[in-house]
Protein backbone atom coordinates (compact mmCIF):
# COMPACT_ATOMS: atom_id res chain seq x y z
CA UNK A 1 0.00 0.00 0.00
CA UNK A 2 1.13 3.54 -0.64
CA UNK A 3 1.96 5.54 2.47
CA UNK A 4 1.03 8.81 0.80
CA UNK A 5 -1.22 9.51 -2.18
CA UNK A 6 -1.48 13.01 -3.55
CA UNK A 7 -4.21 13.35 -6.15
CA UNK A 8 -4.42 16.45 -8.36
CA UNK A 9 -3.73 18.94 -5.57
CA UNK A 10 -3.76 22.69 -6.19
CA UNK A 11 -3.17 25.55 -3.77
CA UNK A 12 -3.26 29.26 -4.40
CA UNK A 13 -2.14 32.19 -2.22
CA UNK A 14 -3.74 35.29 -3.70
CA UNK A 15 -2.32 35.51 -7.20
CA UNK A 16 0.44 33.00 -6.59
CA UNK A 17 -0.33 29.47 -7.70
CA UNK A 18 1.80 27.63 -5.17
CA UNK A 19 0.78 24.15 -6.37
CA UNK A 20 -0.75 23.19 -9.70
CA UNK A 21 -2.37 19.77 -10.16
CA UNK A 22 0.26 17.85 -8.22
CA UNK A 23 -0.12 14.07 -8.11
CA UNK A 24 2.31 11.72 -6.39
CA UNK A 25 2.32 8.37 -4.69
CA UNK A 26 4.89 7.37 -2.16
CA UNK A 27 5.30 3.70 -1.24
CA UNK A 28 5.51 2.55 2.37
CA UNK A 29 9.02 2.29 3.74
CA UNK A 30 10.67 4.33 1.00
CA UNK A 31 12.53 7.62 1.03
CA UNK A 32 11.10 10.20 -1.29
CA UNK A 33 12.71 13.55 -2.03
CA UNK A 34 10.98 16.66 -3.33
CA UNK A 35 13.69 18.56 -5.13
CA UNK A 36 13.26 22.11 -6.31
CA UNK A 37 14.46 25.70 -6.05
CA UNK A 38 13.27 28.19 -3.45
CA UNK A 39 9.61 29.03 -3.89
CA UNK A 40 8.87 25.96 -6.00
CA UNK A 41 6.04 24.86 -3.69
CA UNK A 42 7.85 22.17 -1.68
CA UNK A 43 7.00 23.59 1.73
CA UNK A 44 3.38 24.20 0.71
CA UNK A 45 3.07 20.54 -0.25
CA UNK A 46 4.65 19.37 3.02
CA UNK A 47 2.27 21.62 4.98
CA UNK A 48 -0.70 20.10 3.17
CA UNK A 49 0.57 16.56 3.81
CA UNK A 50 1.03 17.31 7.52
CA UNK A 51 -2.47 18.88 7.92
CA UNK A 52 -1.12 22.41 8.53
CA UNK A 53 -2.75 23.71 5.35
CA UNK A 54 -5.84 22.60 3.47
CA UNK A 55 -5.59 22.15 -0.30
CA UNK A 56 -7.90 24.28 -2.50
CA UNK A 57 -8.71 21.24 -4.61
CA UNK A 58 -7.62 17.65 -4.99
CA UNK A 59 -7.23 15.05 -2.26
CA UNK A 60 -4.43 13.74 -0.08
CA UNK A 61 -4.29 10.52 1.91
CA UNK A 62 -1.54 9.94 4.47
CA UNK A 63 -1.36 6.44 5.93
CA UNK A 64 -4.80 5.80 4.46
CA UNK A 65 -6.42 8.81 6.19
CA UNK A 66 -7.70 11.84 4.30
CA UNK A 67 -5.85 14.93 5.58
CA UNK A 68 -8.93 17.15 5.42
CA UNK A 69 -11.50 14.67 6.76
CA UNK A 70 -9.35 13.05 9.38
CA UNK A 71 -6.51 15.38 10.40
CA UNK A 72 -6.33 14.07 13.96
CA UNK A 73 -5.73 10.51 12.78
CA UNK A 74 -3.04 11.73 10.40
CA UNK A 75 -1.28 13.67 13.17
CA UNK A 76 -1.09 10.51 15.27
CA UNK A 77 1.04 8.67 12.71
CA UNK A 78 3.30 11.41 11.37
CA UNK A 79 6.28 13.39 12.56
CA UNK A 80 7.33 16.76 11.16
CA UNK A 81 10.62 18.62 11.28
CA UNK A 82 9.84 21.96 9.65
CA UNK A 83 12.12 24.44 7.96
CA UNK A 84 12.97 26.11 11.27
CA UNK A 85 14.45 24.08 14.07
CA UNK A 86 11.38 24.28 16.29
CA UNK A 87 12.91 23.92 19.71
CA UNK A 88 12.23 25.98 22.82
CA UNK A 89 15.27 28.10 23.71
CA UNK A 90 14.39 28.14 27.38
CA UNK A 91 13.91 24.42 27.86
CA UNK A 92 16.80 21.98 28.04
CA UNK A 93 17.33 19.45 25.26
CA UNK A 94 15.80 16.75 27.42
CA UNK A 95 12.80 18.92 28.39
CA UNK A 96 12.15 19.77 24.75
CA UNK A 97 11.90 16.09 23.83
CA UNK A 98 9.92 15.14 26.94
CA UNK A 99 7.40 17.91 26.26
CA UNK A 100 6.73 16.67 22.73
CA UNK A 101 6.53 13.07 23.97
CA UNK A 102 4.02 14.06 26.65
CA UNK A 103 1.92 15.92 24.08
CA UNK A 104 1.74 12.61 22.18
CA UNK A 105 0.40 11.29 25.52
CA UNK A 106 3.27 9.02 26.39
CA UNK A 107 3.46 8.39 30.12
CA UNK A 108 6.01 10.31 32.14
CA UNK A 109 8.26 7.24 32.33
CA UNK A 110 7.98 6.44 28.62
CA UNK A 111 8.69 10.07 27.77
CA UNK A 112 11.79 10.15 29.92
CA UNK A 113 13.01 6.86 28.47
CA UNK A 114 12.42 7.93 24.83
CA UNK A 115 14.09 11.31 25.38
CA UNK A 116 17.12 9.61 26.89
CA UNK A 117 17.58 7.11 24.08
CA UNK A 118 17.06 9.72 21.35
CA UNK A 119 19.56 12.13 22.91
CA UNK A 120 22.03 9.26 22.91
CA UNK A 121 21.23 8.34 19.31
CA UNK A 122 21.70 11.98 18.23
CA UNK A 123 24.95 12.32 20.13
CA UNK A 124 23.39 15.01 22.32
CA UNK A 125 23.53 13.16 25.65
CA UNK A 126 26.30 15.48 26.86
CA UNK A 127 24.13 18.54 26.17
CA UNK A 128 20.89 17.04 27.51
CA UNK A 129 20.65 19.44 30.45
CA UNK A 130 21.68 22.59 28.62
CA UNK A 131 19.00 25.01 27.42
CA UNK A 132 18.23 25.18 23.71
CA UNK A 133 19.74 28.59 23.24
CA UNK A 134 23.22 27.28 23.99
CA UNK A 135 22.95 24.79 21.10
CA UNK A 136 24.79 25.26 17.80
CA UNK A 137 22.87 25.28 14.51
CA UNK A 138 23.65 21.61 13.88
CA UNK A 139 22.66 20.58 17.41
CA UNK A 140 19.35 22.47 17.10
CA UNK A 141 18.58 20.64 13.85
CA UNK A 142 19.37 17.28 15.37
CA UNK A 143 17.24 17.98 18.44
CA UNK A 144 14.39 19.14 16.20
CA UNK A 145 14.72 15.96 14.17
CA UNK A 146 14.68 13.96 17.40
CA UNK A 147 11.43 15.63 18.45
CA UNK A 148 9.88 14.69 15.11
CA UNK A 149 10.51 10.95 15.54
CA UNK A 150 10.01 10.74 19.30
CA UNK A 151 7.07 8.32 18.90
CA UNK A 152 8.69 6.41 16.00
CA UNK A 153 6.03 7.67 13.57
CA UNK A 154 5.15 5.60 10.52
CA UNK A 155 5.73 8.56 8.23
CA UNK A 156 8.24 11.29 8.78
CA UNK A 157 8.36 14.65 6.97
CA UNK A 158 11.58 16.64 6.88
CA UNK A 159 11.41 20.08 5.28
CA UNK A 160 14.90 21.07 4.11
CA UNK A 161 16.55 19.29 7.03
CA UNK A 162 20.09 20.44 6.29
CA UNK A 163 19.60 23.95 4.91
CA UNK A 164 22.00 26.35 6.59
CA UNK A 165 24.29 23.66 7.96
CA UNK A 166 28.00 23.40 7.25
CA UNK A 167 29.24 20.24 5.46
CA UNK A 168 30.08 18.55 8.75
CA UNK A 169 26.67 19.28 10.26
CA UNK A 170 25.08 18.06 7.05
CA UNK A 171 27.04 14.80 7.13
CA UNK A 172 26.07 14.23 10.78
CA UNK A 173 22.42 14.76 10.01
CA UNK A 174 22.56 12.44 7.01
CA UNK A 175 23.88 9.74 9.28
CA UNK A 176 20.91 10.13 11.63
CA UNK A 177 18.50 10.07 8.70
CA UNK A 178 20.11 6.91 7.29
CA UNK A 179 19.54 5.28 10.69
CA UNK A 180 15.83 6.09 10.44
CA UNK A 181 15.70 4.67 6.92
CA UNK A 182 17.14 1.41 8.20
CA UNK A 183 14.35 1.25 10.79
CA UNK A 184 11.85 1.26 7.92
CA UNK A 185 10.31 4.71 8.44
CA UNK A 186 8.64 6.16 5.36
CA UNK A 187 10.44 9.41 4.79
CA UNK A 188 9.44 12.38 2.73
CA UNK A 189 12.05 15.12 2.58
CA UNK A 190 12.44 18.32 0.64
CA UNK A 191 15.75 19.70 -0.45
CA UNK A 192 17.36 22.21 -2.75
CA UNK A 193 20.45 20.10 -2.67
CA UNK A 194 20.93 17.49 -5.39
CA UNK A 195 23.61 15.56 -3.59
CA UNK A 196 21.25 15.20 -0.65
CA UNK A 197 18.46 13.84 -2.83
CA UNK A 198 20.83 11.42 -4.54
CA UNK A 199 22.42 10.31 -1.24
CA UNK A 200 19.22 9.64 0.67
CA UNK A 201 16.26 9.14 -1.60
CA UNK A 202 14.87 6.09 -3.39
CA UNK A 203 12.76 8.31 -5.63
CA UNK A 204 12.92 11.98 -6.51
CA UNK A 205 10.26 14.38 -7.75
CA UNK A 206 11.56 17.58 -9.31
CA UNK A 207 9.16 20.39 -8.55
CA UNK A 208 9.21 23.87 -10.07
CA UNK A 209 6.62 26.65 -10.14
CA UNK A 210 4.19 24.45 -8.26
CA UNK A 211 4.33 21.57 -10.72
CA UNK A 212 6.01 18.20 -10.68
CA UNK A 213 8.08 18.31 -13.84
CA UNK A 214 9.88 14.98 -13.49
CA UNK A 215 9.69 11.98 -11.24
CA UNK A 216 11.74 8.82 -10.85
CA UNK A 217 14.92 7.33 -9.42
CA UNK A 218 18.12 9.35 -9.80
CA UNK A 219 19.20 7.01 -12.60
CA UNK A 220 15.87 7.33 -14.44
CA UNK A 221 16.00 11.12 -14.21
CA UNK A 222 19.49 11.08 -15.67
CA UNK A 223 18.29 8.96 -18.57
CA UNK A 224 15.56 11.46 -19.27
CA UNK A 225 17.89 14.06 -20.72
CA UNK A 226 19.29 11.77 -23.37
CA UNK A 227 21.76 9.69 -21.46
CA UNK A 228 25.08 11.47 -22.09
CA UNK A 229 26.83 14.76 -21.61
CA UNK A 230 29.44 15.92 -24.07
CA UNK A 231 32.06 18.16 -22.60
CA UNK A 232 35.10 19.80 -24.21
CA UNK A 233 37.71 22.38 -23.32
CA UNK A 234 39.74 24.63 -25.62
CA UNK A 235 43.11 26.28 -24.88
CA UNK A 236 43.00 29.49 -22.81
CA UNK A 237 43.86 31.68 -25.82
CA UNK A 238 40.95 30.23 -27.85
CA UNK A 239 37.62 31.89 -28.70
CA UNK A 240 34.90 30.28 -26.55
CA UNK A 241 32.02 32.21 -28.16
CA UNK A 242 33.04 31.07 -31.61
CA UNK A 243 33.27 27.48 -30.38
CA UNK A 244 29.78 27.79 -28.84
CA UNK A 245 28.31 29.24 -32.04
CA UNK A 246 29.81 26.42 -34.10
CA UNK A 247 28.51 23.57 -31.92
CA UNK A 248 25.40 24.72 -29.97
CA UNK A 249 22.88 23.12 -32.36
CA UNK A 250 24.37 19.68 -31.71
CA UNK A 251 23.21 19.62 -28.08
CA UNK A 252 19.71 18.38 -27.27
CA UNK A 253 19.18 21.03 -24.59
CA UNK A 254 20.87 24.26 -23.74
CA UNK A 255 24.68 24.00 -23.70
CA UNK A 256 26.61 25.67 -20.95
CA UNK A 257 29.82 27.67 -21.43
CA UNK A 258 32.23 28.13 -18.53
CA UNK A 259 34.75 30.84 -19.46
CA UNK A 260 36.81 30.30 -16.30
CA UNK A 261 37.97 26.89 -17.47
CA UNK A 262 37.23 27.43 -21.23
CA UNK A 263 34.70 24.59 -21.19
CA UNK A 264 31.47 23.89 -23.03
CA UNK A 265 29.15 21.13 -21.92
CA UNK A 266 25.65 19.94 -22.68
CA UNK A 267 23.41 16.95 -23.14
CA UNK A 268 23.59 14.98 -26.36
CA UNK A 269 21.65 12.10 -27.78
CA UNK A 270 23.80 9.06 -26.99
CA UNK A 271 23.02 7.39 -30.30
CA UNK A 272 24.07 10.46 -32.31
CA UNK A 273 27.37 11.17 -33.90
CA UNK A 274 27.73 14.37 -31.82
CA UNK A 275 31.28 13.68 -30.67
CA UNK A 276 32.57 13.15 -34.19
CA UNK A 277 30.64 16.16 -35.48
CA UNK A 278 31.96 18.50 -32.73
CA UNK A 279 35.52 17.52 -33.59
CA UNK A 280 34.87 18.04 -37.33
CA UNK A 281 33.30 21.51 -36.83
CA UNK A 282 35.92 22.80 -34.42
CA UNK A 283 38.56 21.62 -36.86
CA UNK A 284 36.82 23.49 -39.67
CA UNK A 285 36.74 26.70 -37.54
CA UNK A 286 40.38 26.09 -36.70
CA UNK A 287 39.68 25.89 -32.98
CA UNK A 288 42.04 23.58 -31.16
CA UNK A 289 40.70 21.10 -28.58
CA UNK A 290 42.40 20.70 -25.18
CA UNK A 291 40.15 17.89 -23.96
CA UNK A 292 36.93 16.20 -25.09
CA UNK A 293 34.82 13.39 -23.66
CA UNK A 294 31.36 11.89 -23.20
CA UNK A 295 30.04 11.12 -19.69
CA UNK A 296 26.86 10.38 -17.70
CA UNK A 297 25.02 13.59 -16.68
CA UNK A 298 24.99 14.81 -13.10
CA UNK A 299 21.67 15.41 -11.39
CA UNK A 300 22.48 19.10 -11.52
CA UNK A 301 22.45 18.97 -15.29
CA UNK A 302 19.12 17.18 -15.24
CA UNK A 303 17.84 19.95 -13.04
CA UNK A 304 19.22 22.66 -15.30
CA UNK A 305 17.80 21.02 -18.40
CA UNK A 306 14.35 20.68 -16.82
CA UNK A 307 14.00 23.95 -14.92
CA UNK A 308 16.35 26.26 -16.83
CA UNK A 309 18.19 27.15 -13.64
CA UNK A 310 20.98 25.89 -11.44
CA UNK A 311 20.19 23.97 -8.28
CA UNK A 312 21.85 25.04 -5.08
CA UNK A 313 25.44 23.78 -4.98
CA UNK B 1 -21.79 -1.22 26.43
CA UNK B 2 -24.32 0.94 24.58
CA UNK B 3 -23.21 3.22 21.85
CA UNK B 4 -24.15 6.30 23.90
CA UNK B 5 -21.98 5.41 26.86
CA UNK B 6 -19.12 4.50 24.54
CA UNK B 7 -19.36 7.96 22.99
CA UNK B 8 -19.46 9.66 26.36
CA UNK B 9 -16.41 7.68 27.52
CA UNK B 10 -14.58 8.86 24.43
CA UNK B 11 -15.68 12.45 24.98
CA UNK B 12 -14.55 12.18 28.57
CA UNK B 13 -11.12 10.92 27.50
CA UNK B 14 -10.82 13.70 24.97
CA UNK B 15 -11.66 16.43 27.50
CA UNK B 16 -9.17 14.92 29.93
CA UNK B 17 -6.49 14.89 27.24
CA UNK B 18 -7.23 18.50 26.28
CA UNK B 19 -6.87 19.68 29.87
CA UNK B 20 -3.64 17.73 30.16
CA UNK B 21 -2.29 19.35 26.96
CA UNK B 22 -3.17 22.85 28.19
CA UNK B 23 -1.39 22.14 31.49
CA UNK B 24 1.72 20.87 29.67
CA UNK B 25 1.84 23.95 27.46
CA UNK B 26 1.17 26.31 30.37
CA UNK B 27 4.07 24.77 32.23
CA UNK B 28 6.28 25.14 29.19
CA UNK B 29 5.40 28.85 28.89
CA UNK B 30 6.00 29.50 32.59
CA UNK B 31 9.41 27.82 32.56
CA UNK B 32 10.70 30.78 30.58
CA UNK B 33 10.32 32.94 33.71
CA UNK B 34 12.25 30.45 35.79
CA UNK B 35 15.03 30.16 33.19
CA UNK B 36 15.40 33.93 32.69
CA UNK B 37 14.73 35.39 36.13
CA UNK B 38 15.75 38.83 34.82
CA UNK B 39 12.59 38.81 32.72
CA UNK B 40 10.39 38.48 35.79
CA UNK B 41 12.48 40.92 37.82
CA UNK B 42 12.38 43.69 35.24
CA UNK B 43 8.77 43.14 34.31
CA UNK B 44 7.84 43.50 37.99
CA UNK B 45 10.18 46.41 38.73
CA UNK B 46 8.34 48.46 36.10
CA UNK B 47 4.87 48.42 37.72
CA UNK B 48 6.39 48.93 41.18
CA UNK B 49 8.12 52.00 39.72
CA UNK B 50 4.81 53.23 38.29
CA UNK B 51 3.14 52.77 41.65
CA UNK B 52 5.87 54.71 43.49
CA UNK B 53 6.12 57.48 40.89
CA UNK B 54 2.38 58.01 40.59
CA UNK B 55 1.91 57.98 44.34
CA UNK B 56 4.70 60.41 45.20
CA UNK B 57 4.84 62.59 42.09
CA UNK B 58 1.16 63.05 41.24
CA UNK B 59 -0.34 62.01 44.60
CA UNK B 60 -0.24 65.47 46.12
CA UNK B 61 -1.89 67.14 43.17
CA UNK B 62 -4.49 64.47 42.50
CA UNK B 63 -5.72 63.59 45.98
CA UNK B 64 -7.48 66.96 46.11
CA UNK B 65 -9.92 65.94 43.38
CA UNK B 66 -10.40 62.23 44.17
CA UNK B 67 -12.36 62.75 47.34
CA UNK B 68 -10.75 59.68 48.98
CA UNK B 69 -8.57 60.11 52.02
CA UNK B 70 -5.22 59.53 50.36
CA UNK B 71 -4.20 59.00 46.75
CA UNK B 72 -2.89 55.45 47.34
CA UNK B 73 -6.44 54.26 48.02
CA UNK B 74 -7.56 55.65 44.71
CA UNK B 75 -4.38 54.60 42.90
CA UNK B 76 -3.87 50.93 43.80
CA UNK B 77 -7.00 49.60 42.03
CA UNK B 78 -5.92 51.59 38.96
CA UNK B 79 -2.39 50.22 39.10
CA UNK B 80 -3.74 46.67 39.39
CA UNK B 81 -5.70 47.27 36.19
CA UNK B 82 -2.63 48.65 34.46
CA UNK B 83 -0.54 45.66 35.55
CA UNK B 84 -3.16 43.20 34.31
CA UNK B 85 -3.48 44.97 30.94
CA UNK B 86 0.24 45.43 30.34
CA UNK B 87 0.70 41.80 31.39
CA UNK B 88 -1.80 40.66 28.79
CA UNK B 89 0.42 42.01 25.99
CA UNK B 90 2.87 39.19 26.81
CA UNK B 91 0.35 36.84 25.15
CA UNK B 92 0.75 38.42 21.72
CA UNK B 93 4.53 38.63 21.95
CA UNK B 94 4.80 35.01 23.09
CA UNK B 95 2.57 33.74 20.29
CA UNK B 96 4.29 35.82 17.61
CA UNK B 97 7.61 34.49 18.87
CA UNK B 98 6.40 30.88 18.67
CA UNK B 99 5.06 31.53 15.19
CA UNK B 100 8.27 33.04 13.87
CA UNK B 101 10.39 30.23 15.34
CA UNK B 102 8.29 27.41 13.90
CA UNK B 103 7.06 26.19 17.32
CA UNK B 104 3.46 26.72 16.27
CA UNK B 105 3.95 24.48 13.21
CA UNK B 106 5.36 21.79 15.46
CA UNK B 107 2.41 22.06 17.86
CA UNK B 108 -0.07 22.06 14.99
CA UNK B 109 1.42 18.83 13.65
CA UNK B 110 0.83 17.08 16.99
CA UNK B 111 -2.41 15.23 17.83
CA UNK B 112 -3.61 17.95 20.23
CA UNK B 113 -6.59 20.33 20.03
CA UNK B 114 -5.84 23.50 18.13
CA UNK B 115 -7.18 25.63 20.97
CA UNK B 116 -4.81 24.13 23.54
CA UNK B 117 -1.81 26.16 22.34
CA UNK B 118 -3.79 29.38 22.82
CA UNK B 119 -5.24 28.24 26.13
CA UNK B 120 -1.77 27.23 27.35
CA UNK B 121 -0.42 30.65 26.48
CA UNK B 122 -3.22 32.69 28.05
CA UNK B 123 -3.22 30.49 31.18
CA UNK B 124 0.51 31.04 31.65
CA UNK B 125 0.00 34.79 31.37
CA UNK B 126 -2.85 34.60 33.86
CA UNK B 127 -0.58 32.92 36.40
CA UNK B 128 2.14 35.47 35.75
CA UNK B 129 -0.44 38.25 36.27
CA UNK B 130 -1.51 36.66 39.56
CA UNK B 131 2.08 36.86 40.76
CA UNK B 132 2.49 40.51 39.77
CA UNK B 133 -0.92 41.54 41.15
CA UNK B 134 -0.09 39.99 44.54
CA UNK B 135 3.26 41.76 44.51
CA UNK B 136 1.56 45.09 43.81
CA UNK B 137 -0.91 44.52 46.63
CA UNK B 138 2.09 43.91 48.91
CA UNK B 139 3.84 47.10 47.84
CA UNK B 140 0.57 49.04 48.03
CA UNK B 141 0.06 47.84 51.60
CA UNK B 142 3.52 49.14 52.50
CA UNK B 143 2.49 52.52 51.06
CA UNK B 144 -0.56 52.62 53.30
CA UNK B 145 -3.30 50.93 51.31
CA UNK B 146 -5.89 49.00 53.32
CA UNK B 147 -8.70 46.72 52.08
CA UNK B 148 -11.45 48.67 53.82
CA UNK B 149 -14.12 46.61 52.12
CA UNK B 150 -13.06 43.48 53.97
CA UNK B 151 -11.18 40.31 53.10
CA UNK B 152 -13.71 38.56 50.86
CA UNK B 153 -14.50 41.66 48.85
CA UNK B 154 -10.75 42.17 48.46
CA UNK B 155 -10.33 38.62 47.12
CA UNK B 156 -13.26 39.16 44.77
CA UNK B 157 -11.57 42.32 43.48
CA UNK B 158 -8.35 40.43 42.73
CA UNK B 159 -10.29 37.71 40.92
CA UNK B 160 -12.09 40.39 38.91
CA UNK B 161 -8.90 42.15 37.83
CA UNK B 162 -7.31 38.82 36.85
CA UNK B 163 -10.39 37.88 34.82
CA UNK B 164 -10.22 41.25 33.10
CA UNK B 165 -6.54 40.71 32.26
CA UNK B 166 -7.36 37.20 31.04
CA UNK B 167 -10.03 38.51 28.66
CA UNK B 168 -7.50 41.02 27.30
CA UNK B 169 -5.02 38.18 26.76
CA UNK B 170 -7.39 36.91 24.08
CA UNK B 171 -7.46 40.31 22.35
CA UNK B 172 -3.71 40.23 22.57
CA UNK B 173 -3.62 36.68 21.17
CA UNK B 174 -5.71 37.78 18.19
CA UNK B 175 -3.29 40.64 17.54
CA UNK B 176 -0.24 38.43 17.90
CA UNK B 177 -1.61 35.88 15.44
CA UNK B 178 -2.56 38.60 12.95
CA UNK B 179 0.55 40.80 13.12
CA UNK B 180 2.96 37.86 13.61
CA UNK B 181 6.28 39.71 13.77
CA UNK B 182 7.34 39.72 17.46
CA UNK B 183 8.89 43.20 17.44
CA UNK B 184 6.00 44.80 15.56
CA UNK B 185 3.60 43.12 17.95
CA UNK B 186 5.37 44.67 20.92
CA UNK B 187 5.05 48.17 19.46
CA UNK B 188 1.48 47.56 18.27
CA UNK B 189 0.37 46.43 21.74
CA UNK B 190 1.10 49.78 23.30
CA UNK B 191 -0.88 51.67 20.70
CA UNK B 192 -4.15 50.21 21.93
CA UNK B 193 -3.24 49.55 25.57
CA UNK B 194 -2.00 53.06 26.45
CA UNK B 195 -5.13 55.04 25.54
CA UNK B 196 -7.31 52.44 27.25
CA UNK B 197 -5.31 52.61 30.48
CA UNK B 198 -4.67 56.36 30.61
CA UNK B 199 -7.92 57.71 29.15
CA UNK B 200 -9.77 55.99 31.97
CA UNK B 201 -10.55 56.45 35.62
CA UNK B 202 -7.52 54.32 36.57
CA UNK B 203 -5.30 57.16 37.79
CA UNK B 204 -7.46 60.29 37.88
CA UNK B 205 -11.19 60.94 38.24
CA UNK B 206 -12.85 61.03 34.82
CA UNK B 207 -14.62 64.31 35.76
CA UNK B 208 -11.32 66.19 35.51
CA UNK B 209 -11.03 65.41 31.75
CA UNK B 210 -12.38 67.56 28.90
CA UNK B 211 -15.99 66.68 28.18
CA UNK B 212 -15.34 65.02 24.77
CA UNK B 213 -12.87 62.66 26.43
CA UNK B 214 -15.18 62.02 29.38
CA UNK B 215 -17.73 60.45 27.05
CA UNK B 216 -15.20 57.83 26.02
CA UNK B 217 -13.43 57.50 29.36
CA UNK B 218 -16.54 57.05 31.47
CA UNK B 219 -17.93 54.19 29.43
CA UNK B 220 -14.91 52.18 28.36
CA UNK B 221 -14.30 48.82 30.08
CA UNK B 222 -11.18 49.86 32.02
CA UNK B 223 -13.07 52.63 33.85
CA UNK B 224 -16.08 50.43 34.55
CA UNK B 225 -13.89 47.66 35.92
CA UNK B 226 -11.64 49.93 37.98
CA UNK B 227 -14.78 51.47 39.51
CA UNK B 228 -15.96 47.96 40.37
CA UNK B 229 -12.56 47.28 41.97
CA UNK B 230 -12.76 50.44 44.08
CA UNK B 231 -16.24 49.61 45.16
CA UNK B 232 -15.12 46.15 46.34
CA UNK B 233 -11.76 47.11 47.81
CA UNK B 234 -12.67 50.39 49.50
CA UNK B 235 -16.35 50.17 50.35
CA UNK B 236 -17.20 46.48 50.33
CA UNK B 237 -20.03 47.14 47.86
CA UNK B 238 -20.68 45.54 44.49
CA UNK B 239 -21.40 48.58 42.30
CA UNK B 240 -20.42 48.25 38.63
CA UNK B 241 -19.63 44.53 39.01
CA UNK B 242 -22.42 43.45 36.68
CA UNK B 243 -21.23 45.84 33.97
CA UNK B 244 -17.61 44.79 34.40
CA UNK B 245 -18.52 41.10 34.16
CA UNK B 246 -20.57 41.79 31.03
CA UNK B 247 -17.59 43.47 29.39
CA UNK B 248 -15.34 40.56 30.35
CA UNK B 249 -17.80 37.97 29.04
CA UNK B 250 -18.31 39.92 25.81
CA UNK B 251 -14.58 40.30 25.18
CA UNK B 252 -13.97 36.61 25.94
CA UNK B 253 -16.70 35.38 23.59
CA UNK B 254 -15.70 37.62 20.68
CA UNK B 255 -11.95 37.30 20.96
CA UNK B 256 -11.73 33.58 21.74
CA UNK B 257 -13.61 33.03 18.48
CA UNK B 258 -11.41 35.50 16.58
CA UNK B 259 -8.17 34.12 18.04
CA UNK B 260 -9.08 30.51 17.27
CA UNK B 261 -10.07 31.52 13.75
CA UNK B 262 -6.76 33.38 13.26
CA UNK B 263 -4.92 30.33 14.60
CA UNK B 264 -6.66 28.02 12.15
CA UNK B 265 -5.83 30.33 9.28
CA UNK B 266 -2.09 30.32 9.84
CA UNK B 267 -0.38 29.34 6.62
Amino acid sequence: MDAITVNNVSKRFGDVRALRHVSLSIPEGKVYALLGPNGAGKTTLIKILTTLLAPDSGSVAVGGYDVVENPRQVRRIIGLAGQFAAIDDHLTGRENLEMVARLYHLSRRQARERARSILEQLDLAGAANRTGRTYSGGMRRRLDLGASFITSPRILFLDEPTTGLDPRGRAELWQVIRGLILEGTTLQLTTQNLEEAEELADRIAIIDHGQVIAEGTAAELKDRIGGSVLEFRIPSDGNLEKAMAATSDLFTGQAEADAAVMRISGAVDSTSQALKEVVRRLDREQIRIADIHLRRPTLNEVFLALTGKEAEE
Amino acid sequence: MTKGSYMSTRMHARVKNNIFDVLMLTRRNLKRYIRIPQLLVFSTVQPVMFLLLFNYVFGGAISISTGTGSYIEFLLPGILMQVALFGSTATSVGLADDLSKGMVDRFRSLPIARSSVLAGRTSADLIRNLFVVLLMVGVGTLLGFRFQGGFFHGVAALVLVLLFGYSFSWISATIGLTVRDPETVQVASFIWIFPLVFASGAFVPVQTMPSWLQDFAAHQPVTVTVDALRSLMLYGTTDYIGQALLWIAGILIVFILLAVRAYKRIT
